[in-house]
Formats: structure tokens, C-alpha cells, sequence
């Protein structure tokens, strides 16, 4: 037998006997940074490749969720923060070395960018939300126009937006790449907790966050043609994450003793029915299936597959950061 | 200059000296500690073995937590003391997660705290406080740099080892066994 005990001093209820720092909002925050970088992505890209009427919701009409998810996730962090009225030495530096200091700017800087695109088709926005259920959206987009239309100065910002959209969209290409796929880096850069010291986290966020994105424009799309588009994306994109997924937990059970017990809270462990059951089927595989069976002339609802998919993408991040936390080196 | 500490598990009675005189030195809030005492038994009965540790931050030579930190708040003194810029730190807690000793602790007040090799004694030529009151003398402070100091010298005459070498932090709390 080995039994190793603290006999005296450390018991700290937040150590002991798992580390158990980092609650809901670290995980709130990952998910929304992975579905903005996503809805960025996809509203730059298609943009940049001249799909801009081809794919209304996607470049147009869905990005103004990112900056909306992004403060949210922001005030999430905050509250997350122990010492929050020094929260602006954040940018006071940047660290080379540190994930979070990389994501503190990215943020900063995708921040005001994620909102000048919105801007830019306020109009269409406003037609969008014309006719939809709840008016709210749309008495909103109105009274923005009539604010710009009052003061020089954000008529001068929306001319701005309208003219520069080309280089934003080249920037927020990249800049959504960093932010979908440094969450998964910082994460793995903590080699102190072994189920996170994997090099395949960042990919895997950034595919996650992707699919994410894809499925909420799936969602809001209203042509056919867009819907089954991003339906198609989405259907790739699940597929290279079961794929990560599986040589994640094949990595792990080929390295050392401390990442074979991480995985093992996966493969017969407390997380077992959650991540399997949960987030892969009813997250990724069941609406895997019910994508194809659309694409084989099924007529399904797309806000099924969009919801799990959503779903699935938070449930992740929630099971990586309480998982990781408990798997450790000493004791 | 790089301060290190050894300490002898083969004297060490788990008297938690160290924790107390460390406790009053830094004026660490109650329920908190910056070192504490791992007792290790090994074996089947009878044939069992005790081992007693006096561990605290290892002050590393290849600090995760200083790498992480967003702000520099966690950052290298003169010797390769590891210190935390209260008024700097965010509270986030990645140097937390990052440490696989769990030597740090949120403090109530909202930033990171954790032994400083009592740097404020140190700069003043004396040992740290855990050390200075250790009753079996087992443990023992000093400059690796200098041929001369009691941690060069019992580290070249006895056998040690460190915690968790693998996870490559170079940690510089030698343990004498």
C-alpha cells in the first residue's frame, strides 16, 4: 500500500482534495468565445470569397450575436476574477509565454471589430428582424438607425465600416482563428493538470467552436440553399472532432501514468456516461445523423440538430474544465 | 545566485514547527498555510515505512507559473525567489492551475499568495523563518552557488530527491533521503 496524508497545514477546501477553482464561468466563457470565433469565421470568409448574397444569414445577420456572446462571456470572466478592480493590468503587457494574456488581447482587439461589421448592415438587420416574432430585435435596429442618423459621428463610424469591410474581414479571419483556438492552448498549457496537457485541445476547441458557429447561422438561415450548406459544413466539421476526440484518448493512454489516469475518468470513470453519452451522441453523433438523414430528403426541423450541437459544444467545455481540475501529479 | 532549500525526511518528526513559525512570520490569514507536512507510508504491515515532508512552493528553475501569469504579477527575484506582485494580480487563477505542487493559494484578499522563501529575512542575511525554527535542525537554506552554504554542502554528502521531477519544473526543495 502507499497512503501519502497532509498531517498538518494544507486543507484549503479549494485544493483539497482536488483543485476546484475555476466553476461555471470559465466554461460559460470558452463556449461563447468558441461560437463568436465560429460566427466570425464563417462571416469573413464567405465575405472575403464574394458569397455575401449567396449567404445572407451567415454574413450578414448572424454576426451580430458575436459581440452580444462575447460580453457576456466578458462579464463572466469578470465575475470569475478574485482581484477584479486590477483587471485592467491585463493590458498593461503582453506576455509572450502566457495563453491568457494572448486572449486578453485578442478579445480586445476582436471586440470593437465584431461590432463594426454588425454596424455595417444595420439596414439589413433591420429588414431581418421586420417581420420576425418578437419585435424587440427590431425596435432595437431602428432606434440605432435613427441614433446614427442624429449624431455626426456615428454616421462618420457606420460610412467607415461600410468602406473598410475588406481589411476587417481579412483581420477578424485571423483574429477568430486565435480566439477559437487559443482556449484550447491555454488549456493544454497547464501541464500541471494532465487530461488538459494535450497539443490536440486548441485544435479541437477551434473545430468545436467552428461547429458551433455553423449551427447557430444553420439555425437562423432562411433559404434552403444556406441551410443545407451549413448543415454540410457542420456535418465535416463533427466528423474531424469525433476524429480529434478519439486520437485524444488514444494519445492519452499512450503517454505517461499521470494522463493514462486522466483518460481513465473517461473510460470507465465518473465522466464516462456524461461525455459519451451526452456529448458525443446526443452532441455530435445524433445530429450527425439526423444532417444526413436531411441530406437523404428527410424533412427535419434544423433547430433539433442546432440545439444538440450548441448544446453539445457547452456540455464540453463544462466536462474538460471540472475534469481537469481533478486530475493532477502529486497526492 | 539561487536560493534553494533541503530538508532531511530522515530527521523531520512532523511537529509542523515550520507551518506555525511560517503561519506568524507572514501573517498568513488562519486556515491558510504556505507549507505544510505530508506524511508517506509505504508497505505492507509489518513491514512498513514512514517518510515525513516538510513541502512548500519549490521555488522552480522552470516556473509554469510565471510562464502563465497574464499580468507579470508572478515573477523572479534576484536568487530565483518566486514572488506576486499583489497590486499586479488579477485573480485568475491560471497560476494555480498551473502548479503541480498546488503550492499557491487565493489569499481572502483577491490575489495569489505562497511561500517567498522569506525573502524579507533572506535580503537581510538571515534564514527563513521555517528553517531558523526547526527543532530537529533538519532543514536547510542557502545559495546553491556558493560552495560554502549549509544546503550546498549537505546536498553533496547525502542522497535527495525533488517532487514530481517529471513534470519538468526543476524544483529546487531538495528532499534528503
Amino acid at each position: 500500500m502507499k497512503e501519502e496524508l497532509f498531517v498538518s497545514g494544507r486543507e484549503l477546501e479549494f485544493i483539497d482534495p482536488v483543485l476546484h477553482i475555476w466553476h461555471w464561468q470559465i466554461p460559460l466563457y470558452l463556449f461563447v468565445g468558441g461560437l463568436a470565433a465560429g460566427l466570425i469565421f464563417f462571416a469573413s470568409y464567405f465575405f472575403l470569397k464574394g458569397k455575401e448574397d449567396e449567404f445572407p444569414i451567415a454574413v450578414k445577420i448572424a454576426p451580430f450575436l458575436a459581440p452580444i456572446v462575447i460580453v457576456l462571456g466578458l462579464m463572466a470572466l469578470l465575475l470569475d476574477l478574485r482581484h477584479p478592480a486590477y483587471f485592467w493590468q491585463l493590458y498593461t503587457t503582453i506576455r509572450i509565454d502566457s495563453p491568457m494574456s494572448w486572449g486578453a488581447w485578442t478579445l480586445g482587439a476582436i471586440m470593437p471589430l465584431s461590432i463594426l461589421w454588425p454596424v455595417s448592415y444595420i439596414y439589413d438587420l433591420q429588414k431581418y428582424f421586420e417581420n420576425s416574432f418578437c419585435k424587440m430585435p427590431y425596435k432595437l435596429m431602428t432606434w440605432v438607425i435613427k441614433l446614427k442618423d442624429r449624431y455626426w459621428i456615428l454616421e462618420w463610424i457606420y460610412e467607415i465600416s461600410i468602406k473598410f469591410r475588406k481589411p476587417i474581414a481579412i483581420i477578424n479571419l485571423i483574429l477568430s482563428i486565435i480566439l477559437g483556438v487559443y482556449t484550447g492552448i491555454l488549456l493544454s498549457a497547464f501541464n500541471a493538470r494532465p487530461l488538459w496537457n494535450t497539443s490536440l485541445l486548441g485544435p479541437l476547441f477551434l473545430v468545436s467552436g467552428l461547429s458551433t458557429g455553423a449551427a447557430a447561422i444553420m439555425w437562423m438561415a432562411r433559404d434552403h440553399h444556406e441551410k443545407i450548406t451549413f448543415s454540410k459544413i457542420d456535418l465535416v466539421l463533427i466528423g474531424v472532432e469525433l476524429f480529434f476526440i478519439v486520437h485524444m484518448f488514444m494519445g492519452f493512454l499512450a503517454s505517461t501514468a499521470v494522463q493514462q489516469e486522466a483518460a481513465a475518468l473517461f473510460l470507465g470513470g465518473e465522466f464516462t456516461a456524461i461525455f459519451w453519452g451526452f456529448f458525443v451522441f446526443v452532441g455530435l453523433v445524433f445530429p450527425a445523423i439526423l444532417e444526413i438523414m436531411e441530406l437523404f430528403g428527410y424533412k427535419i426541423p434544423i433547430s433539433i440538430p442546432a440545439f444538440f450541437i450548441l448544446f453539445g459544444g457547452a456540455l464540453f467545455r463544462f466536462i474538460m474544465v471540472e475534469a481537469g481540475q481533478i486530475t493532477r501529479y502529486l497526492y | 545566485m539561487r536560493y534553494a532549500m533541503a530538508m532531511d525526511t530522515k530527521k523531520c518528526v512532523g511537529c509542523s514547527d515550520c507551518v506555525v513559525a511560517c503561519q506568524t512570520e507572514n501573517a498568513v490569514p488562519i486556515g491558510y498555510c504556505r507549507d505544510w507536512i505530508v506524511e508517506n507510508v509505504e508497505g505492507t504491515y509489518p513491514n512498513l515505512e514512514l517518510e515525513l515532508r516538510s513541502e512548500r512552493c519549490n521555488h522552480c528553475d522552470n516556473t509554469p507559473c510565471v510562464r502563465t501569469c497574464p499580468t507579470g504579477a508572478s515573477h523572479i527575484i534576484e536568487g530565483g525567489i518566486v514572488k506576486v506582485t499583489h497590486d499586479e494580480c488579477i485573480g485568475c487563477g491560471a497560476c494555480i492551475e498551473a502548479c503541480p505542487y498546488d503550492a499557491r493559494y487565493f489569499h481572502p484578499d483577491g490575489y495569489v499568495d505562497k511561500c517567498t522563501f522569506c525573502d524579507h529575512r533572506v535580503a537581510k542575511g538571515q534564514e527563513t523563518a521555517c528553517v531558523s525554527v526547526c527543532p530537529t535542525k533538519c532543514l536547510y537554506f542557502g545559495d546553491l552557488d556558493d560552495a560554502n552554504s549549509p544546503v550546498s554542502k549537505i546536498l553533496k554528502n547525502r542522497k535527495w530527491k525533488v517532487n514530481a521531477p517529471e513534470a519538468g519544473t526543476k524544483p529546487q526543495v531538495y528532499f534528503l533521503i
